[in-house]
């Protein structure tokens, strides 16, 4: 039976876990979207209409919980009981952190070289590469989901959110230089 | 009225009915209408053949006129001849005023903030002279079709924000008509050609109008459309080439623009005839009407109007950049590029774009009416002609949706390009000590600062239990529909205090206004409201039946047991009895009861198609 109470993956048929089949994932969403989205119902009852609504609304959110890395890791980890306050939390990892600000610098230096785009390129390259990284340690982590290996993941998803939004910074700073030309 | 028919348990209910349905094209230039008949989707010409009809209403004191005949009396009578409503459509006075100079129409200085337009048979809104155009495309359907409309699929620009579709909804409202589903112009004409090939990848559909563009990225997936990413500028079209043609001759004719109407509106179908005339020519002769009775001859080449054309098609090909990166993908990963609207018949703007995409964009449907066509599709879908049809349309939120905090800044919780339906909730927090409550102003667009998005409604919480500041938690929670219409929820938690709105802008039409103008248009009496009311009634009434009586011959030997069936027929045949007597409450009440006892059926049915879509599958396949 559909029911409320089953996580993300059950809803899928997926395995909870942590590595996942992503071609699987969006097979399985257009399949159920083809059953309940409210396209389906514009000549049902009221009652069949809201009840459509609010599948297709789950199940939306689900794929994107699911879809992406961050947000599933972060569904993992509340599956296990860690429910984290995702914005507020902050790694403490100096190392990691000083990265952060010098990678942040020379994205602010960028539009004053005499390349911003190979600047650019370069700085979105080495925070893809970060990123990749990340996310295959949040796989090993949850590989084996005891106490230490889950507050390892949080601490990788506390990382991850820094990358993402440096990320969506560079982004933001190629459309710009993309909009000039 | 005829008895109605149950039909026994486990025989099928009446054959399978035809729906009539239609889909409409609201354009800012032209509009049109199409439908499926057997089993194509077609454009219904009017009486004379013709297939577009331009969206220009006329009032004049004997009454209202739509279509061409207004159009050619846009430069004699420009103030009571109203074109491009679909640009004032849903926007508030102020955005209205920096239209400018192209909109020569005399607007009536008032408080609130739809703005009316004065003409010789009174105020009018743009909802209202957009219901005129509606109606005209009904009732061509209705009369080709032979038969009422059980709905329609209306397009809407993807960058139309949530006022414009509001105030879109509510013209089909005032025209009467049943709405299944707003449609975005760009995923209507994915459907059209997507059919017709039957070619699964990613896609790019440039849509230039006459006032709007649009770009949207979508996969096609085995009768899956998703919307991946969607941009454009609700303010950009054919128009504005016509705008700076005009400007140019102004320009070079030493015309000053508080020259009047009548001059003004001739030169904007002067330029707009040059800007046709330069598509195979390489340049045109111009011949202009200036004040005080004289002309000015010159000419104008094909260099010149690049020069002016190309700054405009720029922005488009920005904003094309900017939704392959909300995408997610690269113009080499574009398999087709699809041409939509009139404008794209610039060889210009065809030039540009398959530049930009490295291929020959597609322009083998009319791009006047291959979104009509996707709309009557989807139309014919929606209504349930076709129950086993593989079509799914999955769309997304245009722009972002959030809400102001301090200091005037923008907290974003539904993001642009997020597939609907959607809700997401978001936890805020007082500000004061024992502050009881709190302003929740929602708006929409991508900048960071309230000031540079538009505001879409206000409303406030109350009955916030006094406390420290920080303490008290009030979750805001936002759901977008199908339609890609906002309801925003607020709720204290501690005491579980609410307040709700579903979004109606600021501008855009109150229910009370809408029963008012639909009330007035029927100018008469009490009994005839009864009248209407108990025919709506029915005609829900019946909705309950139909659908129920379907869904029954379907499943309802797989999923019913005797007792459960038996109780159903019961209320389906105190339904039917209601719906055979006068009274329209009893009828409502019999739908409400029928609802009720259906409940556990509805989710059952739903529950065993997800399982049929999940069989097959297991959790052991993937590891």
């Amino acid at each position: 039976m559909f029911d409320l109470s089953k996580n993300y993956f059950e809803l899928f048929g997926l395995p909870v876990d942590f590595i996942l089949d992503g071609e699987a994932l969006a097979e399985r969403y257009r399949e159920l979207q083809r059953v309940v989205h409210p396209d389906r119902y514009a000549n049902a009852s009221d009652q069949e209409q809201r009840l459509s609504l609010q599948q297709a609304t789950r199940i939306n959110e689900a794929f994107e919980t699911l879809k992406n890395p961050v947000s599933r890791a972060q569904y993992l980890l509340s599956l296990h009981g860690i429910d984290m306050q995702a914005e507020k939390e902050t790694t403490r990892d100096t190392a990691f952190l000083m990265e952060q600000l010098e990678l942040r610098e020379a994205l602010e230096k960028a539009r004053n070289t005499d390349d911003p785009q190979a600047v650019l390129d370069e700085l979105m390259d080495r925070i893809s590469a970060m990123i990749r990284k990340q996310v295959a340690q949040m796989a090993i982590h949850f590989e084996d989901p005891n106490p230490v290996n889950l507050q390892a993941a949080r601490e990788s998803v506390r990382k991850m959110q820094f990358l993402n939004k440096l990320l969506s910074e560079a982004e933001s700073l190629e459309a710009e230089f993309e909009d000039m030309l | 009225m005829a008895l109605l028919q149950i039909a026994e348990p486990g025989q099928a209910a009446a054959p399978h009915e035809h729906k009539l349905a239609a889909g409409i094209d609201l354009g800012t230039t032209n509009s049109l209408v199409a439908a499926v008949r057997s089993g194509q989707a077609e454009a219904l010409p009017d009486a004379q053949g013709r297939h577009l009809l331009p969206s220009v209403v006329r009032y004049t004191p004997d009454g209202v006129i739509v279509g061409y005949e207004a159009r050619e009396a846009a430069a004699s009578d420009p103030l009571n001849t109203i074109a491009s409503a679909k640009r004032l459509i849903g926007r508030p006075v102020s955005d209205i005023k920096s239209l400018g100079s192209s909109l020569p129409y005399e607007f009536v200085d008032q408080d609130s903030s739809v703005p009316r337009l004065r003409t010789v048979a009174g105020d009018v809104s743009p909802m209202e002279v957009s219901a005129e155009i509606l109606k005209v495309l009904a009732k061509r359907a209705e009369d080709t079709l032979g038969g009422e409309l059980s709905g329609v699929v209306i397009t809407v620009p993807a960058y139309f924000d949530d006022a414009q579709r509001q105030a879109t909804k509510d013209a089909a409202r005032l025209a009467g008509l049943n709405v299944f589903r707003l449609l975005n112009e760009p995923t209507a004409a994915a459907v059209a050609y997507g059919l017709d090939r039957g070619a699964d990848g990613v896609h790019a559909i440039f849509d230039l109008g006459g006032g709007t563009f649009d770009i949207s990225i979508l996969r096609l997936n085995k009768g899956v459309f998703e919307v991946m990413a969607t941009g454009g500028d609700s303010a950009l079209g054919g128009d504005d080439f016509d705008q700076a043609i005009a400007e140019w001759i102004m320009e070079q004719a030493g015309i000053s623009d508080d020259a009047d109407h009548q001059v003004l509106r001739q030169l904007m179908q002067d330029a707009r005839a040059a800007k046709e005339a330069l598509s195979s020519a390489s340049s045109t002769e111009l011949d202009i009407a200036i004040p005080g009775d004289g002309r000015w001859q010159g000419r104008i080449d094909r260099e010149t109007f690049y020069r002016l054309a190309d700054p405009l098609i720029r922005k488009t090909i920005s904003a094309c950049r900017r939704a392959l990166r909300d995408a997610g993908v690269e113009a080499a990963d574009i398999k087709e590029v699809v041409m939509v609207g009139g404008s794209t018949r610039m060889p210009r703007v065809r030039e540009k774009v398959g530049e930009f995409f490295q291929r020959e964009p597609l322009v083998d449907i009319d791009p006047d009416k291959v979104v009509a066509i996707g709309a009557a599709i989807q139309a014919d879908v929606l209504a349930g002609n076709k129950p086993d049809d593989e079509i799914l349309l999955l769309d997304v939120t245009p722009l972002s949706l959030g809400l102001e905090t301090m200091g005037g800044l923008v907290e974003k919780v539904i993001p642009r390009n997020t597939t609907i339906p959607v809700a997401r909730a978001q936890e805020f927090t007082t500000f004061k000590d024992g502050q009881t409550a709190m302003a929740i102003h929602v708006v929409q667009g991508e900048r960071e600062m309230v000031e540079h998005c538009r505001s879409l409604a206000r409303f406030e919480l109350r009955g916030i239990p006094p406390m420290v500041a920080g303490a008290a938690r009030i979750r805001v929670t936002f759901s977008v529909d199908a339609d890609g219409l906002l309801n925003v929820e607020a709720e204290e938690l501690s005491q579980g205090v609410k307040a709700q709105i579903t979004v109606k802008p600021s501008y855009g039409l109150s229910d009370e206004e809408i029963t008012g103008m639909l009330q007035a248009s029927f100018e008469h009496a009490e009994e005839d409201m009864e009248e209407r009311k108990l025919a709506e009634a029915r005609v829900e009434g019946m909705r309950v039946v139909e659908a129920l009586q379907a869904a029954l011959a379907s499943d309802g030997d797989r999923l019913l047991s005797d007792d459960e069936r038996g109780s159903i027929d019961a209320a389906l045949a105190e339904l039917a009895a209601a719906i055979d007597a006068d009274d329209a409450e009893a009828i409502e009440r019999q739908a409400k009861h029928v609802e009720e006892v259906c409940e556990f059926y509805v989710e059952r049915r739903m529950n065993a198609g997800i399982q049929e879509a999940m069989a097959g599958h297991n959790i052991n396949e993937f590891e």
